[in-house]
């Protein structure tokens, strides 16, 4: 077990140092930010596999911590000077915000079924892009505002982008261990034995609501982490971060990366921003292709056809049964030999 | 009697509109292995889980150790003491077998790893799987997890559900030396189809049908009695 653990932590750290190595060969802007893009969502995803893989929490309003952590961020330092007090504050008050309003939500609501988690956040998410369009004096209403970032210390500000893109890498590595760590806690064991079957761990003497809520907690503080990154890379931030296409993105990321993997949904990240990019070409073929919400549709049903498990469900499937087959046949070796 | 450990009384459990639990009457004296008979859909599995919280009884009380636990939720019955093995063995699939174990620790004191050692070598076949997942193991290692996993808690009463249910005779036999084995430290609530099971281990029997609990007495007496056993359990 050690030794597994073990060695699939030097491929992934062996990964991130080839991302830490990528912008020294590869700099131009579009691509730096298209990267950006996948550790910010990469992040987001995780935390949405945190929910949906994990526990089998179904959110059809993730979006919303999303948006309360690039909001959080975006005014405190569009209102406040743009220093890195500001900016602290603002990433504690995306946390505290995105930490509050999941636990409300799941003391509403996970002790009921499922689906009643997923309609009241889907819910929030429409009021909180309400509140974002409506309240101009503060979020500047559905045109969105810039904002000011702390300026870099010397060499660094000549290198603005280079420097988000390590910057965001390095939280995405930390948050992947980190949330991999707690995964093979015995806490994460109880959040998979509950998404298997409640009643069955309530009878082993567990209650459950308790951990829904810890994880719903966990979930959408790391999301609002996400946001923050977000409007931070983007130096804006508009009412587009509550819509429902930045969930189903989520959703597609997390399922077609592998359900329950927390890789997985970086890897899908990965696909989704590059796919959003390339594809969008396609709308000059044939403007049905303008709506990513088709291509979504579109993506999403080959997922399910080709990688049932997703990509890192699919390959951890396949190295199972070939390390069981040596297993067994080690078994009837030794069985053979006894006899 | 007064030091009953477990006693139903009166208890009548619907689910959804349909009627199922009438007037259950049911004792259970520590030390002893109560047996549950009856034919299928007569309500065996559903005393067990009212018993467990996972149905509410409409009516009646459950007294486990003299306390009320009737509107108790499973999670409190479970810490009382109570362990569950269901119908369906409520294996995690996702998890190990060593994860499935581990899971329903509610406690990591020596006495429960105590319990642990024990059971592991009444079961060697757990350790050989440690690491193989639940859903990977054949019906009887299910099945022994299951029993291996309700006995790893403290419990004073272990209810188990049809354990020989799709087993191979061997298999089977197996089963019942392990339940053997643990009826020595723990009292249970077995309920079971199979006869030569059920008259192997149990001390006391009750039978159910339709939800109405027709007899119940010593063992012994069952065993002779074949007009009941032709009745109620189709044993000719
Ligand atoms: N979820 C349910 N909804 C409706 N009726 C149910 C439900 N579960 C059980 N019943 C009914 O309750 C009755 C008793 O079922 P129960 O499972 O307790 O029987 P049993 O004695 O355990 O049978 P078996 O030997 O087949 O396991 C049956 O008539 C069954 O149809
Ligand atoms: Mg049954």
């Amino acid at each position: 077990m050690i030794k597994k653990i073990q060695r699939s932590t030097w491929i992934y750290l062996a990964v991130a140092f080839l991302l830490v190595l990528l912008p020294f060969f590869k700099d131009e802007r579009w691509f730096l930010f298209l990267m950006i893009q996948v550790f910010t969502f990469g992040i987001f995803a995780m935390s949405y596999d945190l929910l949906l893989g994990y526990t089998g929490i179904i959110s059809f309003g993730h979006a919303m911590f999303f948006g309360i952590g690039a909001y959080s961020v975006g005014i405190i330092l569009d209102r406040m000077e743009a220093s890195y007090t500001s900016l602290l504050i603002g990433i504690l008050v995306a946390a505290l915000l995105g930490g509050l309003v999941s636990f409300i939500a799941g003391i509403l609501t996970l002790k009921l079924k499922n689906h009643f988690y997923a309609m009241l956040t889907l819910a929030l998410a429409s009021m909180f892009l309400f509140i974002a369009e409506k309240w101009r004096s503060v979020t500047h209403g559905s045109d969105g505002f810039t904002f000011r970032l702390p300026e870099l210390p010397g060499p660094l500000e000549d290198h603005r982008n280079i420097t988000i893109y390590m910057f965001c890498l390095v939280m995405m590595v930390l948050i992947f261990f980190g949330l991999r760590r707690l995964t093979e806690s015995p806490l994460g064991k109880i959040l998979v034995a509950i998404r298997e079957n409640e009643g069955r761990v309530e009878s082993l003497g567990f209650r459950i609501m308790p951990y829904k809520v810890i994880i719903s907690v966990i979930s959408g503080v790391v999301a609002s982490f996400a946001g923050v990154l977000y409007a931070i890379s983007i130096r804006f931030v508009g009412t587009n971060v509550f819509a429902i296409d930045v969930t189903l993105d989520a959703l597609l990321m997390t399922i077609i990366g592998g359900v329950g993997t927390l890789v997985g949904p970086i890897i899908g990240a990965g696909i989704i921003e590059f796919a959003h990019h390339y594809l969008s070409s396609l709308a000059d073929v044939h403007w049905i292709f303008e709506r990513w919400i088709i291509l979504f549709g579109i993506v999403y049903i080959l997922a399910v056809i080709f990688f049932p498990a997703g990509i890192v469900g699919t390959i951890k499937a396949k190295l199972h049964k070939r390390k069981h087959r040596k297993i067994e046949a080690k078994q009837q070796n030794a069985d053979k030999m006894a006899s | 009697m007064e030091n009953t450990l477990l006693k139903l009384e009166q208890i009548n459990t619907h689910i959804e509109q349909f009627h199922i639990l009438h007037n259950i009457d049911f004792e259970v004296q520590p030390g002893e292995v109560t047996v549950l008979l009856g034919r299928n859909g007569a309500g065996k599995t559903t005393t067990l889980r009212t018993i467990m919280g996972l149905n509410s009884a409409t009516n009646g009380t459950v007294q486990f150790k003299g306390e009320d636990i009737t509107k108790l939720p499973p999670y409190h019955i479970a810490k009382r003491g109570i362990g569950y093995v269901p119908e369906d063995q409520g294996i995690f699939y996702d998890l190990s077998v060593g994860e499935n174990m581990r899971v329903g620790m509610r406690q990591e004191d020596d006495a429960t790893k105590e319990r642990m050692d024990w059971v592991l070598d009444l079961f060697p076949d757990l350790k050989k799987f440690w690491k193989k997942p639940g859903g990977q193991l054949s019906g009887g290692q299910k099945q022994m997890l299951s029993i291996a996993r309700s006995y790893v808690n403290d419990n004073d009463l272990l209810l188990i559900d049809e354990p020989s249910k799709g087993l191979a005779p061997v298999v089977v036999e197996k089963v019942i030396e392990s339940i053997e084995k643990m009826k020595e430290k723990t009292t249970v609530v077995l309920v079971e189809q199979n006869f030569y099971m059920a008259s192997r281990l149990g001390d006391r029997f009750y039978i159910l049908d339709d939800g109405i609990t027709v007899h119940h007495g010593d063992m012994e007496q069952l065993r002779e009695d074949e007009e009941l056993k032709r009745k109620y359990l189709g044993i000719a």
